[in-house]
């Protein structure tokens, strides 16, 4: 089953939220929403659950009784305990007898909260909370999980733990679209979006991201143009619009391309400006 | 070699019976940027509480360019919280001129990128911004120290990478940078490590070093889903990257013995700072 949005747009009174963007959610896949704040990662999850209207295109989703979502820094009842969470939820979404018996053990034990079920939810360590939060979206076993920034300020041992129930999920055929700031992340999904100011600026797998950038980056030891260049340790990154010579990639990782692909984007706005 | 701008001996810091510093030693010298790494409750934010002077140290010594913690030392050294310490109710502008007047009437210009948020309020230009004006605020009187504590979370990779020019200015100029992230990337950007796990410090030095001789086995099949459930039911320390299952910190007797006849392709490798992070996480 595949579900997604295709050539969407969301206005939010005289602002464009989102422009023509177009995404799909495969069973059974992990697709990552990568942008910064304000890039449209969370209109785009919530459009998903018809919470916010499209202004043009289409929204192919189930009900959202079969939706899974997990809103950023917010998915669990702080002054409720984690086995408050969990049966808030389980009533919310009508999951009840031996079926909740079941699944309370499953993630009580997937999330290493077994021992910690009197525990305040509001006084668990922000991975537990994370970890939690994601157990409560799953519960009724959504075939759609929509995720919002699940990791943003988890550290990276309880990063690979919420990782590890999030890869378990796709392998038992959940679809997954996922928010992220950080792209060493995203190369963990199998597509990738990168959305800026709304728009789609680079979608595909890890891979055919890299070669979809216009131009490539190049590498060296010293600052080139100072608007298109940037640092990363000793080195410099500069990105330039011609393409690479033959059997050069058009960048190394998902960072280079992103950052490279935003800095095009800019170059190309200031030329359409100076045209007037 | 430079003076240390900042030395931590043997820090100790305990609440109660709890030790969440124990015996820690770092040094930042001029022009070094520093990344200290660890889990939640590793001990980094108090480290760095009793670096900054705000929380008395339990036992050893912290110091300052050559001295204690004071309203001196704090004069010559800028801070980026994890909260960013900003007013939400001032605009940009009086957010900088406040600061600017803390540090004894230093003028603070609003950068480049921000001019056109001049006279918006903090509170009402998103997270990314936020994270422009805050580091702003902390350079405006030329520190020659800077503590950053992951101060780049929620931002754009452009922003991000705008941020980390930022930084390497500083210390290209003589700064000492002592900076925490939770992201490998960023960790990639800094001249030395500390990794940090329950109070004590586990490893430092290059990423090399961090990593030690940690592996992980990447485990290429058509069957990902599958091989993952295999490999995670027999233990095995498992990481999606993509259509890839790696398994880290095990041998391939153990991965081929968790795969059973499920076909795959094995390919040994250096973990990743992540991974390896990780695994020394789970031994402690």
């Amino acid at each position: 089953m595949t579900w997604g949005v295709s050539h969407l747009s969301v206005r939010y009174g005289d602002v464009a939220a989102l422009t023509d963007v177009s995404l799909e959610v495969v069973a059974g896949e992990v697709v990552a929403l990568v942008g910064g704040d304000g890039a449209g990662k969370t209109t785009l999850l919530r459009s998903m659950t018809r919470t916010v209207g499209a202004h043009a295109g289409e929204v192919n989703a189930p009900g959202v009784a079969q939706i899974g979502f997990m809103p950023t820094q917010a998915g669990v009842w702080r002054e409720l305990t984690v086995d408050e969470n969990i049966s808030f939820v389980a009533a919310a979404q009508g999951v009840a007898g031996a079926d909740l018996t079941q699944r309370r053990a499953e993630l009580l034990e997937a999330t290493g909260l077994t021992e910690a079920t009197d525990r305040l939810a509001g006084a668990l360590s922000g991975g537990m909370r994370q970890k939690l939060a994601f157990s409560l979206a799953m519960l009724h076993r959504p075939p759609l999980l929509l995720l919002d920034e699940p990791s943003t300020g988890v550290d990276p041992v309880s990063r690979v733990e919420l990782w590890r129930m999030i890869a378990k999920a796709a392998a038992d055929g959940a679809a997954i679209a996922m928010a992220t700031t950080y792209l060493d992340e995203a190369d963990r999904a199998s597509q990738v979006v990168v959305l800026d100011s709304g728009e789609v600026l680079l979608a595909g797998t890890p891979a055919e991201v890299l070669e979809a950038i216009p131009g490539h980056v190049r590498v060296s030891a010293s600052r080139g143009d100072a608007a298109r260049s940037w640092r990363r340790g000793h080195q410099y990154r500069e990105w330039v619009a011609e393409d690479p010579p033959a059997g050069v990639a058009r960048a190394a990782d998902l960072e280079d391309a992103v950052v490279a692909a935003a800095l095009a984007k800019e170059a190309a706005l200031t030329t359409e400006a100076a045209r007037g | 070699m430079a003076d240390a701008l900042l030395s931590a001996e043997s820090v100790t810091r305990r609440f109660g019976d709890f030790v969440a510093v124990d015996s820690v030693s770092l040094e930042v010298r001029a022009g070094e940027i520093v990344g200290l790494l660890g889990a939640n409750g590793a001990g980094k934010t108090t480290l760095i509480r009793m670096i900054l002077g705000l929380l008395p140290v339990s036992e050893g010594t912290v110091s300052l360019f050559g001295a204690p913690p004071s309203r001196a030392t704090r004069a010559r050294l800028g801070y980026v919280s994890q909260g960013l310490g900003l007013w939400n109710d001032l605009t940009v502008e009086e957010n900088l001129a406040f600061v600017g007047s803390a540090y004894g009437g230093v003028p603070i210009s609003v950068p480049d990128a921000l001019a056109g948020l001049s006279s918006r309020l903090v509170g009402g230009i998103g997270l990314g911004r936020q994270r422009q004006v805050a580091f702003a605020a902390a350079l405006g009187h030329s520190p020659e120290l800077l503590v950053l504590d992951e101060p780049t979370s929620g931002v754009d990779p452009l922003s991000r990478a705008r941020l980390w020019d930022a930084i390497h200015e500083a210390a290209d100029s003589g700064a000492g940078v002592l900076v925490t992230t939770h992201y490998m990337q960023e960790a990639q950007q800094c001249d030395r490590l500390v990794l940090m796990s329950q109070g004590r410090e586990v490893a430092s030095g290059g990423e090399a070093d961090i990593v030690g001789d940690t592996r992980t086995i990447a485990v290429r099949t058509d069957h990902w889903a599958v091989a993952f459930e295999a490999l995670d039911a027999a233990g095995v320390m498992t990481m999606l990257a993509g259509t890839h299952v790696r398994a880290v910190d095990a041998t391939e007797a153990q991965v081929r013995a968790a795969l059973g006849d499920i076909p795959a392709q094995l390919e040994s490798a250096s973990a990743t700072l992540e991974e390896a992070m990780v695994a020394r996480e789970r031994i402690a």
